[in-house]
């Protein structure tokens, strides 16, 4: 195997042992779509109005809660050092482990999507549409936030600072994510313009977050 | 003069201290010149009565908060790319200055937008993305808050300022989409009339002012920030030789 490949299977390994939060992500978006109704009310026509927006909101914050252990845990160990010293270039183990986490916190966020929408009563459409673009979306969540965990890594409040530097950034993704979900649905415009706009900016964040987390790493820990 | 010079921060406090009294006065000038057209030359308007005054103040502000992120990337860019040892300084000291303008911005668009709009807040589109521009710097002023190393904060900061940097278009072109998608025909009417002569110019003047106000601010930040790590290196040289007897 390549040292990329060992380090994302590694990761992986460690999110579903004990001691790892791939299943929390999960049990955090249950809760947070069964809070919604408690807050805005039972009426299901409501709630499939604001379905999709309940759901990606709901997806954001989940995935956000992983996201200070994913380099932290490593610094603390040192195997964060290892992995900067070694000879595969940081840039690349760095996209490694945000394809571990995005696989151990994104997919089952998006693997329940479909029965989370059975609560908030979407049609089999509108389910379907939030989770394409969920699938789609969530890498783009795991890189951006990629950049927060690097940049945060080494302070002690660095879980409380993480969520407020990453979650400007995400605004496009989230803006983009739930157009598309309703313009699938309710129109008036088609879903594949603001669903195009998804995918393009996934492709830039996998590009931006593993360099910038680099160079936060590199000027972080010297 | 080359920007290196200035790489010495004791030369840079002796050349800041002949010019602050020089930028001082002529932040002052330039703000007596700009308010006397505002309040006196500038004819009121037709529709929105003396409110229109508030936008003397709101443009230039809304401008300068644009205006000190891309200070800021460059600094940014100064830190990463040739460690000046003045560039994190000039950044740091930056970030409360944007800060306060896109306060500012916010606060008087929002009292002129309670008579002209009816509502202190609307979720328009602009609105909307200097928020998060607020949002933005709020967030790079708590990086820099919470590492204490300052060399590691501001290599940490820059880094977050060029991400933003880059996503603050995307982000502005992502609610302008946004609003438009939910708002098809604006009430707000944000072209509005043409600007005509007579409000033009006491606007450019009191931009003008301003401008002066934040390089004049900025300077002056920028010697305490370099006095008060002065005094942490002191401490630390200090409370090492306490330790040390």
């Amino acid at each position: 195997m390549t040292p990329s490949t060992t380090l994302l299977v590694r990761d992986m390994r460690l999110a579903t042992r004990i001691g790892g939060s791939a299943a929390i992500g999960v049990l955090f978006f249950l809760i947070v779509v069964t809070l919604v109704p408690l807050a805005v009310g039972p009426d299901l026509a409501q709630l499939r109005r604001i379905g999709p927006a309940i759901l990606w909101l709901g997806a954001l914050l989940a995935s956000l809660l992983a996201l200070d252990r994913l380099l932290a845990a490593d610094h603390e160990d040192g195997s964060l050092d290892l992995i900067l010293m070694g000879g595969t270039p940081l840039e690349l183990s760095l996209l490694a482990k945000a394809a571990a986490h995005w696989i151990t916190t994104g997919v089952p966020l998006v693997i329940a999507t479909p029965l989370l929408g059975l609560f908030l009563n979407l049609e089999p459409l509108a389910m379907g549409a939030v989770t394409m673009t969920l699938l789609v979306g969530t890498p783009a969540l795991t890189c951006i936030g990629l950049i927060g965990a690097a940049l945060s890594v080494a302070l002690r409040r660095g879980g409380l600072l993480l969520p407020v530097l990453v979650l400007p950034l995400t605004i496009p993704v989230l803006i983009f994510g739930v157009a598309a979900s309703n313009a699938a649905v309710a129109g008036p415009m088609s879903f594949s313009p603001p669903f195009m706009i998804l995918c393009a900016l996934t492709l830039g964040s996998l590009v931006l977050g593993p360099f910038a987390a680099a160079a936060a790493l590199r000027h972080g820990l010297e | 003069m080359a920007l290196i010079d200035l790489a010495n921060p004791t030369r840079f406090l002796a050349l800041t201290a002949r010019a602050l009294p020089w930028l001082g006065a002529a932040t002052a000038i330039a703000f007596a010149i700009g308010l006397y057209l505002v309040w006196a030359v500038a004819p009121d308007d037709y529709q929105q009565g003396a409110t229109v005054k508030i936008m003397f103040i709101h443009v230039p502000n809304a401008w300068l908060a644009m205006g000190v992120w891309s200070v800021m990337s460059i600094a940014s860019i100064g830190t990463l790319v040739w460690r000046h040892p003045l560039a994190d300084v000039a950044a740091k000291s930056a970030a409360p200055l944007g800060a306060a303008f896109t306060f500012l911005a916010l606060l008087t668009g929002s009292l002129w937008g309670r008579p002209m709009w009816g509502t202190y807040w609307v979720w328009d589109a602009r609105l909307t993305s200097v928020l998060v521009l607020f949002l933005m710097y709020l967030g790079v002023i708590a990086l820099w808050r919470t590492v204490d190393d300052p060399a590691r904060a501001g290599r940490a900061a820059a880094i977050l300022t060029l991400v933003g940097a880059i996503n603050l278009p995307i982000i502005k072109f992502s609610v302008d989409w946004w609003n438009t998608l939910h708002q098809p025909a604006s009430v707000l009417r944000v072209g509005g009339p043409a600007i005509h002569p007579s409000i033009l110019t006491p606007l450019l003047i009191m931009a003008f002012a301003f401008g002066l106000l934040s390089v004049t601010l900025h300077l002056a930040a920028m010697r305490n920030e370099i006095l008060r790590r002065r005094v942490r290196a002191m401490w630390l040289m200090q409370a090492h030789a306490a330790q040390g007897a």
